[in-house]
């Protein structure tokens, strides 16, 4: 059943990616964009990846479609084909194919126990994951606690790149593209007229904003954490300014709450990395933060998850108010 | 089970060039933005069906269940960072071409290099 299950799911991918690159509009290419993250997301949960699922989902579906229709509104839908290279780029392509597919057959087995990636550390993780840390969920264990560097490492990473979204297009740039000014009519309006819509819209937000928080504080238990979490919250937000118009959003939530929101996030996790130090341990050692090392390494999670929650949820608000700000030129 | 495992591998050799072509074959710039973000889930796919284990479920352990197989969390872990980590740069180049086509008028590349040129 699960091979059928694979074959299909499998095949609906590939078409939906040829779709994509084959289609010369870009708003259609956008939209099956989000029905081949939604595919590779139920792809992901087949093959045991019930947390990436959850995030593939939320993210490739959800804000990965809004922010590519938010540069498309700034720019324009029809892309033109040029033919010129079309040959020898389709032979490049080709001979790379032919090199990967050659590359397949030295792969271990699919899912034989013996591949060489589940020598490694990966049983260490899974045999003393309870008697560490001692929570459900293993994969946020590691996220948390065992590689702590490594997610400290993507956080920063995601706020750099809102920093950077930030830089690029709040700026008033010297010839067209200037900001729109505040009083507008066009800012804020939303979907307002539009009444099915706008009530579903607003009925489902506090179910949103509800499992974001779930997902976020069950992570430990079940598929979930911050980074998920954070995705979910900053959905239920866009919805809001997708229904509501984006003046209202910022009413809410304004944009310096966002700033604050998306330092303290990573403040907190460095924090979190530093009291291990000061309690004297080592930098991201949450076993000192409690009299009990297991329960200490819990508090960790706990933290450092919130601690992405706020970043993850800022960021990616901040890059949406970005992008909808923005006049066309 | 052995059928799925190629045909897994092979899916995503061709997703993964799918999003090459378009990266190198396109000369509009959004249309190279989501052919890169085809290649990027074309590589989360090769490490999650790595990850999997015949028999095995998703890593999270049960109260009542004793002997759990579970699938390989590692390779989970760095995927699940890396998505929220990819959408972040995908913003950041769609940041990029929104100020290219407000200074240069155009997203197709051979417009831009011919601006550049005069």
């Amino acid at each position: 059943m699960t091979v059928i299950f694979g074959v299909f799911l499998l095949t609906l991918l590939v078409i939906t990616a040829v779709a994509i690159v084959r289609t010369q509009n870009l708003f259609v290419a956008v939209m099956l964009l989000g029905i081949f993250s939604l595919l590779i997301a139920a792809n992901f949960f087949i093959i045991d990846a019930a947390d990436v699922a959850l995030t593939e989902a939320a993210v490739g579906a959800g804000i990965s479609t809004v922010l590519f229709l938010g540069a498309l509104a700034l720019t324009y839908e029809h892309e033109r084909v040029v033919t010129k290279h079309r040959a020898l780029s389709v032979a490049v392509v080709v001979c790379a194919t032919l090199v990967v597919l050659y590359a397949t057959f030295d792969k271990p087995t699919f899912g034989d126990p013996n591949a060489p990636v589940h020598q490694h550390v990966a049983p260490w993780y899974l045999e003393n994951e309870p008697k560490f840390i001692d929570i459900p969920n293993v994969v946020t264990a590691i996220l948390g606690s065992f590689r702590g560097y490594d997610t400290l490492g993507e956080v920063f990473v995601v706020f750099t790149a809102g920093i950077g979204v930030l830089f690029l297009l709040s700026a008033r740039p010297g010839t067209g593209g200037a900001r729109r000014p505040d009083n507008s009519k066009s800012s804020g309006i939303g979907l307002q007229h539009d009444l099915i819509p706008r009530i579903v819209g607003r009925s489902l937000i506090p179910f949103i904003l509800l499992f974001g928080l779930y997902v976020q504080f069950h992570g430990e238990y079940g598929p979930g954490g911050g980074f998920q979490a954070g995705a979910l919250i900053a959905a239920a937000f866009i919805l809001y300014a997708l229904v509501e118009g984006e003046q209202r959003t910022l009413e809410v939530l304004p944009k310096n709450a966002l700033i604050a929101l998306t330092s303290a996030g990573a403040l907190l996790y460095g924090g979190v990395g530093l009291a291990g130090i000061l309690l004297g341990s080592e930098f991201l050692d949450y076993s000192v933060l409690a009299t009990n090392p297991v329960t200490g390494q819990q508090m960790g999670i706990i933290l450092i998850e919130a601690g992405v929650g706020m970043t993850v949820t800022g960021v990616l608000l901040l890059i949406f108010h970005a992008f909808a700000a923005r006049d066309q030129v | 089970m052995q059928f799925l495992g190629i045909f897994y591998y092979w899916v995503f050799a061709i997703l993964l060039m799918i999003g090459f072509y378009a990266v190198v074959a396109k000369i509009n710039l959004v249309k190279k933005l989501i052919g890169l973000s085809i290649f990027q889930s074309a590589v989360f796919l090769l490490y999650l069906t790595m990850g999997k284990v015949t028999g095995g479920t998703a890593p999270i352990y049960q109260d009542d269940v004793v002997g759990q197989l579970f699938s390989n969390p590692l390779p989970q872990v760095l995927i699940l960072t890396a998505i929220v980590v990819g959408i972040s740069t995908t913003a950041l180049g769609l940041g990029i071409v929104v100020r290219i086509k407000e200074e240069y008028g155009s997203i197709e590349e051979l417009d831009i290099q011919e601006i550049d040129q005069r």
